[in-house]
């Protein structure tokens, strides 16, 4: 094991197109799709019969059946089947956690490479039967005898056949997460055109990623699905402006997030692929990026006076003071779109005066950013957002972006910072520098 | 893929007492077969320098060879005419060959070795020249006589090719890999490039693998003929590059990944695409053996309706592309080397012209054009570029076709059948052989014979 860690590199990625729910994907599993974009990436790797260091992937809606899904995706696709595989779950911060896995243990010299990322589906999201019901089936299936049995089926009601389905809302607030956003969003003034701003802007820039082939060697199409289908190339201001508010409509005229403004529920499955260099040039792979460093933050959202969804507003300052660089020392700003409120709030903070004083505990903010600078290729408001493949998505993107940027000021390699807020108040972020 | 049922139909019992004509089944080749499943007969007229050789071959293949035609079926039957030069040489043939092909068995093969005229009328006369071209109509003429599969077909060979120029080619004529190639005639000349696979230096090619260890890239690969093309290469120990638009990757990744290659999503018209596919060459292997230019599209109306769209399109995927990726590669200086060969795949429509294609044929007939001038330039290089020309093949597309024209295009050929992806892509694995250097510049038709443009 070599004494100073070394930096795990990031060599590609893969997923496949992000459909809106209930859609082309409806029939889909999350097996089914990470198996699928697993062996996508075998493909554009020449990874066939190889075997990796580790697979490590999650998804957030899942079924019991999906108790060891990544190890079973694994055995379903072309590697090697003696890749060991293991499963993550922080909810929209799954994709990347299980990047900062892999890369730890690559950069431990543990494993020599991996994959990492996740895969959710809103359209085969587990129906569970609910409580009374759950108690009764329970009861019936210790039934000694037939009597017993039927004794217990007679004493069924109608309100407990009544489903389960889940619910993308918070256990321990109730609220959906678009009203913990909507919150935050007025807390912070985030206006409905700065919002309806930031979604054009996202749309526009992943249909000309898609135009000018960046994403040839990112995407491969699935169940006939060449493209994202949540994008809307002629998206514009006007239109957007057009939509009724969803979220926070309590707040009546005050009320900003729309459909459009916030991400929809989606199907999809990605992956990047990590590696030593070492690895890397054994394969003769390429190099793309090496994952600098990372951090992890959480907030009480329950009892504190932080949002939902603000954690990386904390976890940023931290890994910046960390690694010696301030905010305004990157090529890239992959900051993920849960709703266009949260990454335009999460900037506001990072420019408050005070918010940098007394919650950050800082002298000064950490300022703003060059916004010509942020999600240059799109992001979740016009891919979609399949919870745990989000982070997969981003670290191949941002990889690819780094390492075409080559140098960023000054001659240093070119840099970007990744920022992905997550349900239960939990926020990840990362940087990425190119090779 | 469209089955042919009138060919099953035909091969039962009820079909043979009505007379209705046999299609006949085609033995196609399977990893392991040998050679030839019988004896072949190998004779020359007058001091042939080939015979020999190919005697040997045949035996080293495990092979009974005879030199007179007895009671026994003839797997293949294969005379060495590179000596003829008169209308006497002419009759030996004619006597060596009636008996011969009473008694070909199915799928045998008849091969012809001939010189080439012009050089023949240098040396030996206005007769030579014309015993020498008289090969050419005899062939063809053989080929559209003999029954149950069999096939014949002639090698033109140089005065100064040496005997072991024809050993792959006349491996793949004997062999079942050249089941659809038939009546067609291939020049043999000088070896371009070292015989010696660069791509096997380190470990000697096997017989079943003549490919191995060299990397190949399949355009329009993740269906159809390329597809084809894409395993019957890995099968012969080829490492693969499959390369189709992006819209196609999901089939792409399948292919790539069964035949443990990589997959690359790329159009090849992008304008950066010539540039890429070298990055990846590049990146990943430092060298190319094989270049399959098999993507191809048709855009199909009469000329009278045609509109600069679909004459652009076609012309774009079919040609210009082939013509950028070629110049680029040959530009690059260091990926092809001595012993990398370049097939392009072109139609036998681009050779007789097909109504409501006129796109789909000026492109067509412009690959043969372009493998015709760039053959002796590539060949300084020890490079080859050939073209393989199909007729009616059984895919996804002719299986679109109405009923009518897909049975006449079915039938107009001397197997009358039509042919499998598998047929070309034999024949452009064997072009794809370091040992393949004396093909050079050629067109070579994978159509049963077909009457069309012929
Ligand atoms: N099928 C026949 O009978 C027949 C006969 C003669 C010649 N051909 C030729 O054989 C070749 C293969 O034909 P097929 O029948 O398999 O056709 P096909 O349509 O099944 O396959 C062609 C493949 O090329 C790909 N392709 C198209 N445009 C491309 C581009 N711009 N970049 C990369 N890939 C692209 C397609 O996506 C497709 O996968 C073609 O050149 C065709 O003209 C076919």
């Amino acid at each position: 094991m070599p004494s100073t860690p070394r930096r795990a590199a990031v060599i590609g990625g893969n997923r496949i197109p992000f459909a809106r729910a209930n859609g082309r994907y409806a029939r889909a599993s999350n097996l089914d799709m990470l198996t699928t974009t697993l062996d996508g990436l075998v493909a554009r790797y020449g990874l066939a019969g190889e075997r990796l260091g580790e697979v490590v992937a999650g998804a957030v809606l899942k079924h019991s059946r999906d108790f060891n899904l990544t190890r079973e995706a694994v055995l379903g696709s072309r590697l090697a089947p003696s890749t060991p595989a293991y499963d993550v779950q922080q909810a929209c911060g799954t994709g990347l956690e299980a990047a900062i896995l892999v890369a730890n243990k690559i950069a431990l010299g543990q494993i020599e490479s991996g994959v990492a990322g996740g895969v959710d589906t809103a359209s085969d999201a587990p129906i569970a039967v609910n409580e009374d019901l759950r108690k009764v089936l329970v009861a019936i299936n210790g039934a000694r005898t037939v009597q017993q049995r039927v004794k217990l089926l007679a004493k069924l009601r109608p309100g407990q056949i009544v489903p389960d389905i889940p619910r993308n809302s918070e256990p321990r607030t109730g609220l959906s997460m678009g009203e913990h956003a909507a919150i935050t969003a007025k807390e912070w003034g985030v206006s409905r055109e700065a919002q309806d701003e930031l979604a054009a802007v996202s749309h526009r820039n992943l249909a000309a990623a898609y135009e000018r082939g960046f994403l040839d060697d990112l995407v491969t199409p699935y169940l006939g699905l060449t493209r994202d289908d949540n994008l809307r190339p002629d998206s514009s201001v006007e239109k957007l402006a057009t939509l009724r508010p969803v979220f926070g409509t309590q707040f009546g005229d005050d009320a900003t997030m729309t459909a459009g403004n916030s991400t929809p529920l989606t199907d999809g499955a990605a992956l990047a692929l990590l590696g030593s260099d070492e690895w890397a040039a054994a394969h003769k792979l390429p190099v793309l990026a090496h994952l600098v460093d990372a951090e992890t933050a959480a907030v009480d959202y329950v009892h504190g006076r932080d949002g939902l969804l603000t954690a990386p507003v904390y976890a940023v300052p931290r890994l910046l003071e960390r690694s010696g660089l301030t905010l305004q020392d990157f090529d890239f700003y992959e900051i993920h779109e849960a709703f266009a409120s949260t990454v335009l709030a999460t900037l506001k903070a990072w420019e408050d005066v005070e918010f940098a004083k007394d919650r950050l505990g800082l002298d000064a903010p950490l300022g703003s950013i060059d916004r010509s600078r942020l999600n240059v290729t799109g992001s979740s408001l016009a891919a979609g957002h399949p919870f745990a493949a989000t982070g997969g998505r981003i670290v191949a993107t941002l990889a690819k972006l780094v390492h075409e940027k080559g140098t960023g000021e000054g001659g240093r390699k070119a840099r970007g910072l990744i920022s992905i807020c997550a349900a239960g108040g939990q926020g990840v972020v990362a940087i990425l520098e190119a090779a | 893929m469209s089955t042919d049922r009138f060919r099953d139909l035909s091969n039962t019992a009820l079909a043979g007492r009505l007379g209705v004509p046999r299609v006949p089944l085609l033995r196609r080749y399977e990893p392991g077969q040998p050679l030839l499943p019988g004896p072949a007969l190998v004779t020359s007229v007058g001091a042939g320098r080939f015979a020999k050789p190919i005697a040997a071959l045949v035996e080293e293949s495990g092979q009974q060879v005879l030199d007179a035609v007895g009671d026994q079926k003839l797997a293949a039957v294969v005379v060495d005419l590179t000596a003829a030069t008169t209308l006497d040489d002419l009759a030996a043939a004619r006597a060596i060959l009636t008996p011969a092909v009473r008694k070909l068995a199915p799928s045998g093969r008849l091969l012809l070795l001939g010189p080439e005229p012009a050089e023949a009328s240098a040396g030996a006369g206005v007769e030579a020249a014309a015993t020498a071209q008289a090969l050419d109509g005899l062939v063809r003429t053989i080929a559209k006589e003999l029954r149950a599969g069999a096939t014949a077909n002639l090698l033109v060979v140089a005065a100064q090719a040496p005997p072991a120029a024809v050993d792959s080619a006349v491996r793949f004529f004997l062999s079942a890999r050249s089941a659809y190639v038939d009546g067609q005639v291939v020049r043999i000349g000088v070896p371009v490039g070292s015989p010696q696979d660069p791509a096997a230096m380190d470990s000697p090619t096997l017989p079943e693998k003549p490919l191995s260890g060299r990397v190949a890239v399949v355009t329009g690969a993740a269906r159809g003929i390329g597809a084809a093309i894409a395993d019957t290469l890995a099968r012969d120990g080829a490492t693969l590059v499959v390369v189709d638009i992006p819209a196609a990757g999901e089939n792409l990744a399948k292919v790539a990944n069964r035949t443990g290659g990589t997959a690359l999503q790329l159009d090849i018209t992008a304008v950066d695409a010539p540039e890429r596919l070298i990055a990846h060459l590049t990146q990943r292997h430092g060298r190319l053996d094989l270049l399959v230019h098999n993507a191809g599209i048709t855009r199909d109306k009469l000329l009278a309706n045609m509109d600069p769209d679909r004459w652009k399109a076609v012309l774009d995927v079919n040609l210009r592309a082939q013509l950028r990726i070629t110049e680029a590669l040959l530009g690059e200086g260091t990926l092809l080397q001595d012993g990398s060969r370049i097939v392009c795949v072109s139609s036998q429509s681009g050779i007789g012209g097909n109504r409501g294609q006129a796109n789909y044929v000026a492109s067509k007939a412009g690959i043969i054009g372009m493998v015709r001038a760039l053959a002796p330039v590539v060949a300084e290089k020890g490079v080859t570029i050939n073209a393989v020309a199909p007729g009616f093949i059984e895919t996804e597309m002719t299986a679109k076709m109405p009923l009518g024209t897909r049975e006449a295009g079915r039938r107009v050929n001397s197997l009358r059948q039509g042919g499998l992806p598998v047929d070309v892509a034999e024949t452009i694995g064997w072009l794809g052989q370091a040992d393949s250097g004396g093909v050079n510049g050629q067109v070579v038709r994978v159509c049963g014979q077909s009457m069309l443009g012929a």
